[in-house]
Protein backbone atom coordinates (compact mmCIF):
# COMPACT_ATOMS: atom_id res chain seq x y z
CA UNK A 1 0.00 0.00 0.00
CA UNK A 2 1.47 3.79 -0.63
CA UNK A 3 0.92 6.14 1.93
CA UNK A 4 2.13 9.84 2.18
CA UNK A 5 6.11 10.27 3.90
CA UNK A 6 8.07 13.16 3.74
CA UNK A 7 12.22 12.79 2.58
CA UNK A 8 14.89 15.24 2.36
CA UNK A 9 16.71 15.36 -0.06
CA UNK A 10 19.81 18.06 -0.09
CA UNK A 11 18.07 20.09 2.16
CA UNK A 12 14.53 19.89 0.12
CA UNK A 13 11.64 18.91 1.68
CA UNK A 14 9.47 16.53 -0.11
CA UNK A 15 6.23 15.13 0.03
CA UNK A 16 6.30 11.45 -2.18
CA UNK A 17 4.71 8.28 -1.59
CA UNK A 18 6.34 4.81 -0.86
CA UNK A 19 6.20 3.43 -3.98
CA UNK A 20 8.46 5.32 -5.30
CA UNK A 21 12.29 4.63 -5.80
CA UNK A 22 14.63 7.03 -4.47
CA UNK A 23 16.01 7.93 -8.05
CA UNK A 24 12.91 8.87 -9.28
CA UNK A 25 11.46 10.69 -5.89
CA UNK A 26 14.76 12.92 -6.89
CA UNK A 27 14.53 13.39 -10.43
CA UNK A 28 10.64 14.18 -10.71
CA UNK A 29 11.40 17.06 -7.81
CA UNK A 30 14.33 18.78 -10.29
CA UNK A 31 16.76 17.07 -8.35
CA UNK A 32 19.12 15.40 -11.07
CA UNK A 33 21.18 12.26 -10.29
CA UNK A 34 23.38 10.19 -12.86
CA UNK A 35 21.47 7.38 -14.31
CA UNK A 36 21.67 5.60 -17.30
CA UNK A 37 19.90 2.04 -16.81
CA UNK A 38 17.27 2.89 -14.46
CA UNK A 39 13.69 2.08 -15.98
CA UNK A 40 10.59 3.78 -14.32
CA UNK A 41 8.46 1.03 -14.49
CA UNK A 42 11.16 -2.13 -13.60
CA UNK A 43 10.36 -3.16 -10.13
CA UNK A 44 13.70 -4.97 -9.39
CA UNK A 45 15.96 -2.16 -11.19
CA UNK A 46 18.71 -3.54 -13.49
CA UNK A 47 21.44 -1.41 -11.21
CA UNK A 48 24.09 -1.97 -13.42
CA UNK A 49 25.55 1.70 -14.08
CA UNK A 50 26.67 2.33 -11.04
CA UNK A 51 25.76 6.24 -11.41
CA UNK A 52 23.19 7.18 -9.31
CA UNK A 53 24.54 6.75 -5.83
CA UNK A 54 24.00 8.64 -2.83
CA UNK A 55 24.64 9.15 0.94
CA UNK A 56 21.74 8.62 3.10
CA UNK A 57 21.90 9.53 6.66
CA UNK A 58 22.26 6.73 9.34
CA UNK A 59 23.82 4.32 6.37
CA UNK A 60 27.25 3.91 6.57
CA UNK A 61 27.99 3.38 2.86
CA UNK A 62 26.29 5.33 -0.20
CA UNK A 63 23.61 3.24 -1.75
CA UNK A 64 22.34 3.13 -5.53
CA UNK A 65 19.30 5.49 -5.20
CA UNK A 66 17.40 3.33 -8.70
CA UNK A 67 17.25 0.59 -6.32
CA UNK A 68 16.45 2.29 -2.97
CA UNK A 69 12.93 2.34 -1.25
CA UNK A 70 12.00 5.73 0.39
CA UNK A 71 10.91 5.68 3.84
CA UNK A 72 9.17 8.47 6.19
CA UNK A 73 11.84 11.10 7.58
CA UNK A 74 15.09 10.08 5.11
CA UNK A 75 17.80 11.95 4.86
CA UNK A 76 19.19 12.21 1.57
CA UNK A 77 22.71 13.52 0.18
CA UNK A 78 23.37 13.71 -3.55
CA UNK A 79 26.74 15.12 -3.42
CA UNK A 80 29.42 14.18 -0.93
CA UNK A 81 33.53 13.32 -1.38
CA UNK A 82 32.16 9.91 -1.07
CA UNK A 83 29.53 9.29 -4.09
CA UNK A 84 31.66 12.35 -6.09
CA UNK A 85 34.63 9.71 -6.18
CA UNK A 86 32.13 6.59 -6.73
CA UNK A 87 30.24 8.27 -9.90
CA UNK A 88 33.29 9.55 -10.99
CA UNK A 89 35.14 6.49 -10.79
CA UNK A 90 32.21 4.65 -12.44
CA UNK A 91 31.76 7.09 -15.33
CA UNK A 92 35.74 6.48 -16.44
CA UNK A 93 35.24 2.65 -15.97
CA UNK A 94 32.14 2.99 -18.66
CA UNK A 95 34.23 5.75 -21.46
CA UNK A 96 37.20 3.72 -20.87
CA UNK A 97 35.76 1.33 -23.39
CA UNK A 98 33.63 4.12 -25.19
CA UNK A 99 34.45 5.00 -29.05
CA UNK A 100 34.24 8.50 -28.02
CA UNK A 101 33.74 11.09 -31.48
CA UNK A 102 30.82 13.32 -30.04
CA UNK A 103 31.10 15.27 -32.92
CA UNK A 104 30.73 12.51 -35.55
CA UNK A 105 28.29 11.13 -33.26
CA UNK A 106 24.32 11.05 -33.81
CA UNK A 107 23.99 11.47 -30.29
CA UNK A 108 26.25 14.78 -30.26
CA UNK A 109 24.27 16.87 -27.41
CA UNK A 110 21.53 14.70 -26.81
CA UNK A 111 23.33 12.01 -25.52
CA UNK A 112 22.98 11.37 -21.55
CA UNK A 113 26.88 10.60 -21.17
CA UNK A 114 27.45 14.09 -22.01
CA UNK A 115 24.65 14.97 -19.76
CA UNK A 116 26.41 13.05 -16.83
CA UNK A 117 29.77 15.13 -17.47
CA UNK A 118 28.08 18.17 -17.46
CA UNK A 119 26.41 17.76 -14.20
CA UNK A 120 28.58 16.60 -12.49
CA UNK A 121 31.90 18.59 -13.93
CA UNK A 122 33.55 14.93 -15.26
CA UNK A 123 35.59 14.16 -18.04
CA UNK A 124 34.68 12.00 -21.07
CA UNK A 125 37.96 11.76 -21.60
CA UNK A 126 40.07 10.53 -18.47
CA UNK A 127 43.32 9.98 -18.44
CA UNK A 128 43.47 7.75 -15.08
CA UNK A 129 42.27 4.75 -16.24
CA UNK A 130 43.59 3.21 -19.65
CA UNK A 131 41.75 3.39 -23.27
CA UNK A 132 40.49 0.19 -24.64
CA UNK A 133 39.99 0.89 -28.40
CA UNK A 134 36.53 -0.60 -29.50
CA UNK A 135 35.77 -1.32 -33.50
CA UNK A 136 33.14 -3.74 -33.66
CA UNK A 137 30.91 -3.87 -36.60
CA UNK A 138 28.17 -1.29 -36.93
CA UNK A 139 25.15 -2.76 -37.91
CA UNK A 140 22.95 -0.51 -40.03
CA UNK A 141 20.80 -3.32 -41.68
CA UNK A 142 17.36 -1.98 -40.31
CA UNK A 143 15.84 1.05 -42.67
CA UNK A 144 15.62 3.83 -40.29
CA UNK A 145 18.44 3.14 -37.44
CA UNK A 146 21.73 1.39 -36.95
CA UNK A 147 24.09 -0.46 -33.95
CA UNK A 148 27.16 0.52 -32.96
CA UNK A 149 27.88 -1.86 -30.15
CA UNK A 150 31.52 0.15 -29.72
CA UNK A 151 29.35 2.98 -28.39
CA UNK A 152 27.13 0.93 -26.39
CA UNK A 153 27.54 1.26 -21.94
CA UNK A 154 25.62 -2.04 -21.26
CA UNK A 155 22.60 -0.48 -19.76
CA UNK A 156 20.49 -2.62 -20.86
CA UNK A 157 17.19 -0.39 -21.88
CA UNK A 158 17.32 -1.80 -25.02
CA UNK A 159 16.81 -5.14 -23.70
CA UNK A 160 14.27 -4.41 -21.51
CA UNK A 161 12.24 -2.40 -24.20
CA UNK A 162 12.77 -5.16 -26.53
CA UNK A 163 11.38 -8.19 -23.89
CA UNK A 164 8.70 -6.04 -22.02
CA UNK A 165 7.46 -3.49 -24.50
CA UNK A 166 7.72 -4.98 -28.37
CA UNK A 167 8.26 -7.96 -26.58
CA UNK A 168 10.20 -9.26 -30.13
CA UNK A 169 13.53 -10.96 -27.92
CA UNK A 170 16.15 -10.10 -30.12
CA UNK A 171 18.67 -8.48 -28.18
CA UNK A 172 20.84 -9.52 -25.18
CA UNK A 173 24.66 -9.18 -23.76
CA UNK A 174 26.60 -12.03 -25.06
CA UNK A 175 30.21 -13.14 -23.61
CA UNK A 176 31.87 -11.86 -20.78
CA UNK A 177 33.63 -9.27 -18.80
CA UNK A 178 35.81 -6.89 -21.39
CA UNK A 179 34.35 -8.79 -23.90
CA UNK A 180 30.61 -8.01 -23.10
CA UNK A 181 28.66 -7.10 -26.09
CA UNK A 182 24.82 -6.72 -26.97
CA UNK A 183 23.97 -8.59 -29.93
CA UNK A 184 21.22 -10.70 -31.82
CA UNK A 185 20.78 -14.44 -31.18
CA UNK A 186 24.22 -15.72 -32.87
CA UNK A 187 25.47 -11.77 -33.82
CA UNK A 188 23.37 -11.62 -36.76
CA UNK A 189 22.46 -8.56 -38.34
CA UNK A 190 19.25 -6.94 -36.98
CA UNK A 191 17.32 -7.83 -40.47
CA UNK A 192 17.79 -11.44 -39.96
CA UNK A 193 16.74 -11.64 -36.27
CA UNK A 194 13.55 -11.46 -34.26
CA UNK A 195 13.66 -7.61 -34.88
CA UNK A 196 10.85 -6.18 -36.05
CA UNK A 197 12.08 -2.66 -36.35
CA UNK A 198 9.50 -1.33 -34.13
CA UNK A 199 12.48 1.35 -33.11
CA UNK A 200 11.69 1.24 -29.33
CA UNK A 201 14.86 0.09 -28.83
CA UNK A 202 16.32 3.18 -30.65
CA UNK A 203 14.63 5.56 -28.32
CA UNK A 204 15.20 3.64 -25.27
CA UNK A 205 18.97 4.27 -25.77
CA UNK A 206 20.43 7.04 -23.72
CA UNK A 207 23.93 7.10 -25.76
CA UNK A 208 24.68 6.82 -29.51
CA UNK A 209 24.76 2.95 -29.23
CA UNK A 210 21.13 2.40 -31.25
CA UNK A 211 20.53 5.70 -33.61
CA UNK A 212 18.54 6.66 -36.39
CA UNK A 213 20.47 6.94 -39.54
CA UNK A 214 19.09 10.19 -40.55
CA UNK B 1 29.40 -22.59 -39.22
CA UNK B 2 28.03 -24.73 -42.42
CA UNK B 3 26.60 -27.86 -41.25
CA UNK B 4 28.02 -30.95 -42.82
CA UNK B 5 25.74 -33.41 -44.91
CA UNK B 6 23.24 -35.49 -42.77
CA UNK B 7 24.21 -33.56 -39.75
CA UNK B 8 21.12 -31.66 -38.87
CA UNK B 9 19.50 -35.07 -38.70
CA UNK B 10 22.43 -36.02 -35.72
CA UNK B 11 21.55 -32.50 -33.80
CA UNK B 12 17.91 -32.68 -34.25
CA UNK B 13 18.27 -36.25 -32.77
CA UNK B 14 20.39 -35.70 -30.01
CA UNK B 15 19.05 -32.52 -28.79
CA UNK B 16 15.31 -34.17 -28.58
CA UNK B 17 16.50 -37.27 -26.86
CA UNK B 18 18.58 -34.70 -24.12
CA UNK B 19 15.47 -32.14 -23.75
CA UNK B 20 13.93 -35.09 -22.54
CA UNK B 21 15.72 -35.72 -19.67
CA UNK B 22 15.13 -32.15 -18.11
CA UNK B 23 12.23 -30.32 -17.05
CA UNK B 24 11.73 -27.27 -19.70
CA UNK B 25 12.81 -24.46 -16.97
CA UNK B 26 15.25 -21.82 -17.28
CA UNK B 27 17.33 -23.22 -14.30
CA UNK B 28 18.15 -26.00 -16.79
CA UNK B 29 19.81 -24.21 -19.41
CA UNK B 30 23.23 -24.41 -18.56
CA UNK B 31 23.11 -28.63 -17.39
CA UNK B 32 20.89 -28.81 -21.04
CA UNK B 33 23.73 -27.44 -22.61
CA UNK B 34 26.56 -29.30 -20.87
CA UNK B 35 24.71 -31.95 -21.87
CA UNK B 36 24.75 -31.39 -25.77
CA UNK B 37 28.26 -30.19 -26.09
CA UNK B 38 29.43 -33.21 -24.64
CA UNK B 39 27.55 -35.40 -26.96
CA UNK B 40 28.04 -32.96 -30.24
CA UNK B 41 30.91 -31.88 -29.27
CA UNK B 42 29.97 -28.36 -29.33
CA UNK B 43 26.67 -26.12 -29.43
CA UNK B 44 25.26 -25.67 -32.81
CA UNK B 45 23.02 -23.05 -33.38
CA UNK B 46 20.34 -25.27 -34.46
CA UNK B 47 20.40 -26.87 -30.92
CA UNK B 48 20.08 -23.14 -29.02
CA UNK B 49 16.78 -22.14 -30.33
CA UNK B 50 15.91 -26.14 -30.25
CA UNK B 51 16.64 -25.33 -26.27
CA UNK B 52 15.01 -21.66 -26.23
CA UNK B 53 11.86 -23.38 -28.09
CA UNK B 54 11.54 -26.20 -25.41
CA UNK B 55 12.09 -23.45 -22.65
CA UNK B 56 10.33 -20.59 -23.88
CA UNK B 57 13.11 -17.82 -23.96
CA UNK B 58 14.01 -16.12 -26.86
CA UNK B 59 17.25 -17.47 -28.52
CA UNK B 60 19.44 -14.87 -27.66
CA UNK B 61 18.81 -15.61 -23.72
CA UNK B 62 20.68 -19.08 -24.90
CA UNK B 63 23.10 -17.75 -27.07
CA UNK B 64 24.28 -14.99 -23.72
CA UNK B 65 25.04 -17.69 -21.29
CA UNK B 66 26.31 -20.31 -24.11
CA UNK B 67 29.19 -17.41 -24.77
CA UNK B 68 29.22 -16.18 -21.34
CA UNK B 69 30.95 -19.60 -19.83
CA UNK B 70 34.36 -20.34 -21.25
CA UNK B 71 33.63 -24.42 -21.20
CA UNK B 72 31.24 -24.00 -24.31
CA UNK B 73 32.24 -23.75 -27.95
CA UNK B 74 29.62 -22.87 -30.75
CA UNK B 75 32.34 -24.22 -33.46
CA UNK B 76 32.82 -27.68 -34.04
CA UNK B 77 36.23 -28.60 -33.01
CA UNK B 78 38.62 -29.86 -36.28
CA UNK B 79 39.47 -33.34 -36.87
CA UNK B 80 42.64 -32.61 -35.66
CA UNK B 81 42.85 -29.63 -32.93
CA UNK B 82 45.76 -27.46 -32.75
CA UNK B 83 46.41 -26.83 -28.90
CA UNK B 84 49.02 -23.82 -28.39
CA UNK B 85 50.21 -23.20 -25.25
CA UNK B 86 50.03 -20.05 -23.61
CA UNK B 87 51.06 -20.82 -20.09
CA UNK B 88 53.63 -18.60 -18.54
CA UNK B 89 56.78 -20.70 -19.94
CA UNK B 90 55.13 -20.67 -23.12
CA UNK B 91 54.01 -16.80 -23.40
CA UNK B 92 57.27 -16.28 -22.42
CA UNK B 93 59.43 -18.66 -24.98
CA UNK B 94 57.31 -17.03 -28.03
CA UNK B 95 53.69 -19.16 -27.83
CA UNK B 96 52.08 -16.25 -29.62
CA UNK B 97 54.62 -16.47 -32.28
CA UNK B 98 53.31 -20.04 -32.88
CA UNK B 99 49.97 -19.09 -32.54
CA UNK B 100 49.83 -16.13 -35.09
CA UNK B 101 51.61 -18.59 -37.53
CA UNK B 102 49.21 -21.33 -36.93
CA UNK B 103 46.80 -18.30 -37.96
CA UNK B 104 48.44 -17.25 -40.65
CA UNK B 105 48.56 -20.70 -42.29
CA UNK B 106 45.44 -21.97 -41.51
CA UNK B 107 43.56 -19.03 -42.20
CA UNK B 108 41.57 -19.23 -39.06
CA UNK B 109 41.23 -17.38 -35.73
CA UNK B 110 41.95 -18.86 -32.56
CA UNK B 111 39.04 -20.97 -31.39
CA UNK B 112 38.14 -21.19 -35.51
CA UNK B 113 37.74 -24.02 -37.14
CA UNK B 114 38.69 -24.60 -41.21
CA UNK B 115 35.34 -24.87 -43.33
CA UNK B 116 35.65 -28.49 -44.16
CA UNK B 117 36.11 -29.25 -40.35
CA UNK B 118 39.89 -30.98 -40.64
CA UNK B 119 42.11 -28.18 -38.59
CA UNK B 120 40.95 -26.31 -34.97
CA UNK B 121 43.03 -23.79 -33.65
CA UNK B 122 42.69 -23.28 -29.40
CA UNK B 123 45.21 -22.08 -27.06
CA UNK B 124 45.22 -23.81 -23.65
CA UNK B 125 47.09 -22.80 -20.24
CA UNK B 126 49.98 -24.65 -19.08
CA UNK B 127 50.33 -28.75 -19.97
CA UNK B 128 52.74 -29.56 -17.97
CA UNK B 129 56.11 -29.70 -19.89
CA UNK B 130 57.07 -26.54 -19.26
CA UNK B 131 61.04 -27.26 -20.71
CA UNK B 132 59.75 -27.72 -24.46
CA UNK B 133 58.61 -24.23 -24.84
CA UNK B 134 56.96 -23.30 -26.73
CA UNK B 135 54.39 -26.08 -26.78
CA UNK B 136 51.53 -27.62 -29.01
CA UNK B 137 49.73 -30.16 -28.85
CA UNK B 138 47.80 -32.28 -31.55
CA UNK B 139 45.32 -34.67 -30.08
CA UNK B 140 47.60 -36.06 -27.28
CA UNK B 141 50.34 -35.65 -29.23
CA UNK B 142 53.26 -33.09 -27.80
CA UNK B 143 55.44 -30.89 -30.27
CA UNK B 144 57.96 -28.90 -28.21
CA UNK B 145 60.27 -25.75 -29.30
CA UNK B 146 57.45 -24.62 -31.92
CA UNK B 147 59.38 -22.04 -34.06
CA UNK B 148 57.11 -21.13 -37.06
CA UNK B 149 59.41 -23.34 -38.66
CA UNK B 150 58.32 -26.12 -36.57
CA UNK B 151 55.07 -24.91 -37.18
CA UNK B 152 55.31 -25.03 -40.96
CA UNK B 153 56.67 -28.75 -40.28
CA UNK B 154 53.44 -29.81 -37.92
CA UNK B 155 51.04 -28.70 -40.47
CA UNK B 156 53.42 -30.25 -43.82
CA UNK B 157 52.53 -33.65 -41.32
CA UNK B 158 48.86 -33.27 -41.47
CA UNK B 159 48.83 -31.87 -44.97
CA UNK B 160 47.20 -28.24 -43.72
CA UNK B 161 49.24 -25.78 -45.17
CA UNK B 162 46.68 -23.06 -46.84
CA UNK B 163 48.18 -22.37 -50.12
CA UNK B 164 47.83 -25.81 -51.29
CA UNK B 165 44.33 -26.21 -49.97
CA UNK B 166 43.92 -22.90 -52.02
CA UNK B 167 45.02 -24.05 -55.02
CA UNK B 168 43.29 -27.19 -54.69
CA UNK B 169 39.61 -25.20 -54.56
CA UNK B 170 40.72 -23.58 -57.81
CA UNK B 171 41.15 -26.28 -59.66
S1 LIG C 1 27.54 8.33 -27.28
FE1 LIG C 1 27.66 10.35 -26.31
S2 LIG C 1 29.71 10.45 -25.40
FE2 LIG C 1 29.69 8.76 -26.87
S3 LIG C 1 30.46 9.65 -28.79
FE3 LIG C 1 28.23 9.77 -28.82
S4 LIG C 1 27.74 11.81 -28.01
FE4 LIG C 1 29.87 11.36 -27.42
S1 LIG D 1 22.60 -0.37 -27.11
FE1 LIG D 1 22.09 1.50 -25.94
S2 LIG D 1 20.27 0.92 -24.76
FE2 LIG D 1 21.21 -0.98 -25.45
S3 LIG D 1 22.53 -1.62 -23.75
FE3 LIG D 1 23.80 -0.45 -25.20
S4 LIG D 1 23.76 1.64 -24.46
FE4 LIG D 1 22.07 0.57 -23.45
S1 LIG E 1 20.61 4.08 -12.48
FE1 LIG E 1 21.07 3.13 -10.61
S2 LIG E 1 22.68 1.79 -11.14
FE2 LIG E 1 22.11 2.64 -13.07
S1 LIG F 1 53.58 -23.19 -19.93
FE1 LIG F 1 53.34 -24.36 -21.72
S2 LIG F 1 53.66 -26.33 -20.96
FE2 LIG F 1 53.81 -25.18 -19.16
Amino acid sequence: MSEKITITIDGKEITTDTEKKLLWVALDNDIYIPNLCAIREEERPYAGCRLCFVEIEGLEEPVTSCTQPVTEGMVVKTRTPQVDRLVKTSFELLLSDHRLQCNKCPKNKACELQKIARERKLKLKSKRIKHLERTFQIDDSPESFALDPSRCVLCNRCVWVDRNVAKAGCLGFSYRGINRIITTFNNVELTKSACTQCTLCVEACPVGALYFKE
Amino acid sequence: MELLEGEKEVIVNYVEGILEEFDPVQENLVPILQEVQERLGYIPALAMEMIATALDLPPVDVYGPATFYNQFRLVPPGKYQFKVCMGTACYMAGGQIALDSFERRLNIKEGETTPDREFGLEHVTCVGCCTLAPVVMVGDQVEGHVTPTRVDGILLAYDAITDEKENEGDK
